[in-house]
């Protein structure tokens, strides 16, 4: 009788597929996964701490670098906070522009899913595709605001540069090209017969196991929990659009690539309707030079591409926070990465770590 | 007697030293030397041409442009430019590695798919050796290339090197099987082992058309012989970095890089000289000339399908071996063994 035992393997910090610096202590019995745990940490540089020593406007910047690949709504959500907390009245033309960005921001974001996904089923193709489609949204943001990461576009009280109808017809040009893309996709991925059998049915999250780790965006709707900020808690414009909440039922890695696949056509939707409403006027509100939001405190939430990115502010009358938290999506949502591994294969894990699609840029933070 | 191009120069070659030396023993010797190292030369120059035709290729399907800065436009230097880097890259031996099984596996990665060209026919009664097992021989060697993978999965003392490792045995058992079962087609037709009889009965209709099934199990069993997407889970990249490869740097990891592409040069003579009627082809062009289209052709379906297809999982792969592709190759058997039997009867 040979004798086995459990060993341990460490996947990361350096890893092909931890997508930043993730470690996860991997506990296998031959190929097989007796748990997992993610070590976290690698890339953490005190963000909530250096925005205690910055002004307010000189915070925006920071949340750039939290979740890098969808930086316009981290924009979004700090600049809402700061606005709501100092009782800004931000104008219409920068709401519409804020939310065409956020939702472009939000199908980049995807994008990247669906290439780190091909790439870690060993279809480096697939990646190359979607990359390139990201690209397109990219060039978008270099016209409006001369950076394609890391914008620090949305500040508080608007936004920093106004919409020229070079961007919007470059938009829409864009707009008309979703679909044709998405056809694209159908054909080298979601028609795979490799693709589907390596994603149905792994990894799957109950309802009550979403609930329990109270995690958030794609990750829960995709097993079946209708809980999207943008719907339960509208905030910016986003009570003005018509569009869907894509579920998914099972809760397993297949329906959390089918809930971002369609997101992506739900965005599309949303940005076309935001410029086909686009109002004339201000782009900027009248912030004081020197902002001192009055004491109190906020929490704001919005629905980042992964999940509810809440700040929550404390002021004390003066120009900087007094305390700023964060709450992460990717970091809650990492949590579950052990309920999802347990008892799958070595190969699955991979695919279950990239259809929590977390960050490490936020886990960390 | 034979007409292929290869077989006149060999003749001419002989007749050129018969007055020099004059002994058949000694010309026979020098012959082989000869032949040694043009097959050796072919080897080891096609992983340099597959290098940089697999980046083109990729490129194309991904929607790149691929190598184009070093050698001109087409970067036609870029794998001479790997090779160079390669070699002037530090030989790395990771603490707690068994040396000599490290060291040895990826020179010994090389015999398996050296010792498969003495069987192939490359043209009319150009064949290093005319085995009356040639068939089974090839079998049997090819998948001696397992143990290399092994030997450098278990000694390299890392853990992602043994998963691979234990991977590559698994897969090898799933995949052999089925392998032998559908060539079993070929076989019975050809009533003989030898790869010269085999390719001669293609003279009028290629195996890939009287054995059509036996044809898509071999694709498929090819590609994981020689560990090409999608089913390189040895390699499997996203998860066991290089599986075996992993604890290996510069000219040492490159030996197991060049010898992937012999593999994929000799799954391609494989499949042409089985399936695709080897040498034959119309008679305005030299059989030489056919077999490497077709071998060319083989290298291209082989790249096209490595870089469309996600992986398999370890589990899929082994139950598809298992339970798909040896009842198929079954089926075949019997079908072919029906087929033959009527045949004759007629």
């Amino acid at each position: 009788m040979a004798k086995t035992e459990p060993y341990i393997l460490n996947m990361g910090p350096q890893h092909p597929s931890t997508h930043g610096v993730l470690q996860v202590q991997l506990e296998l019995d031959g190929e097989r996964i007796l748990g997992a745990k993610p070590v976290m940490g690698y890339l953490h540089r005190g963000i909530e701490k250096l925005m205690e020593s910055r002004t307010y406007t000189q915070c925006v910047p920071y949340t750039d670098r939290l979740d890098y690949v969808s930086s316009m709504n981290n924009n979004l959500g700090f600049c809402e906070t700061v606005e709501e907390l100092a009782g800004i009245e931000v104008p219409e033309r920068a709401e519409y522009i804020r939310v065409i960005v956020a939702e472009l921001n939000r199908i980049a974001s995807h994008l990247i899913f669906i290439g780190t996904l091909m790439i870690d089923l060993g279809a480096a193709t697939g990646m190359i595709y979607a990359f390139r489609d990201r690209e397109k949204i990219l060039d978008l943001f270099n016209i409006i605001c001369g950076a394609r990461m890391t914008f620090h576009y949305i500040r508080i009280g608007g936004v920093c540069a106004d919409a020229q109808p070079e961007f919007i017809a470059e938009t829409e040009k864009f707009l008309e090209y979703v679909p044709k893309m998405l056809e694209e996709y159908d054909h080298l991925m979601t028609g795979n017969e490799i693709f589907y059998h390596r994603l149905k049915g792994t990894s799957p999250l109950t309802r009550e196991d979403v609930l329990r780790y109270s995690m958030s965006g794609p990750n829960v709707r995709a097993s079946g929990v209708d809980y999207d900020i943008r719907k339960i808690d509208s905030y910016s414009i986003y009570d003005r659009f018509d569009f869907n909440v894509p579920l998914g039922t099972n809760g397993d890695n297949w329906d959390r690539y089918q809930v971002r696949f369609h997101e992506i056509i739900e965005s599309a939707k949303i940005i076309r309707q935001a410029i086909d409403n686009l109002p004339d006027g201000e782009i900027m509100a009248k912030v004081p030079k020197v902002l001192r939001p009055p004491k109190g405190d906020v929490y704001h939430r919005v629905e980042n591409t992964r999940g509810e990115l809440g700040f929550y502010i404390v002021s004390d009358g003066s120009t900087k926070p007094y305390r700023v938290h964060i709450r992460r999506p990717s970091f809650v949502n990492l949590q579950a990465l052990d309920t999802m591994c347990r008892g799958m294969l070595l190969a699955d894990s991979v695919a279950a770590f990239s259809t929590i699609d977390p960050l490490m840029g936020e886990v960390d933070c | 007697m034979h007409n292929g191009i290869l077989y006149s120069i060999a003749l001419w070659l002989r007749e050129l030293m018969m007055p020099l030396i004059g002994n058949e023993t000694i010309i026979d010797l020098i012959m082989t030397v000869i032949g040694i190292a043009v097959l050796f030369s072919i080897i080891l120059t096609s992983a340099l041409v597959f290098t940089y035709g697999e980046r083109k290729i990729c490129a194309f399907i991904q929607v790149r442009i691929g190598p184009n800065r070093v050698g001109g436009r087409f970067g036609l230097l870029q794998s001479v430019a790997d090779m160079l880097k390669l070699m002037s890259k530090e030989d790395v031996i990771p603490n707690g590695v068994d040396y000599w099984v490290w060291a040895l596996s990826p020179m010994l990665i090389f015999v398996p798919s050296a010792l498969l060209y003495t069987v192939f026919p490359f043209d009319d009664g150009a064949i290093f050796a005319d085995l009356n097992i040639g068939i089974f021989f090839a079998i049997a060697v090819s998948s001696q290339a397992v143990l290399p993978f092994l030997m450098g999965g278990y000694a390299s003392n890392s853990k992602y090197g043994m998963v691979g490792g234990m991977r590559t045995v698994a897969q090898m058992l799933a995949y052999e099987v089925p392998m032998v079962f559908a060539l079993m087609g070929i076989i019975m037709i050809t009533g003989s082992l030898k790869m010269s009889a085999i390719v001669e009965a293609q003279g009028n209709v290629w195996f890939i058309f009287l054995q059509p099934l036996a044809f898509l199990i071999f694709l498929v069993t090819a590609l994981v012989e020689s560990n090409r997407p999608p089913f390189n889970i040895v390699e499997g990249e996203s998860e066991i970095i290089a599986g075996p490869f992993t604890e290996y740097t510069g000219m040492r990891w490159a030996l197991f890089f060049l010898a992937e592409f012999a593999n994929l040069l000799s799954i391609s003579i494989m499949t042409t000289t089985l399936f695709l009627g080897g040498w034959h082809g119309p008679a305005f062009l030299p059989g030489m000339v056919w077999f490497w289209i077709k071998v060319l052709i083989m290298v291209l379906v082989f790249q096209w399908i490595g870089w469309t297809f996600p992986r398999f999982r370890i589990d899929q792969m082994l139950s598809f071996g298992w339970k798909v592709l040896l009842p198929v190759a079954l089926v075949n058997v019997l079908l072919t063994g029906i087929g033959v039997y009527i045949y004759n009867w007629l």
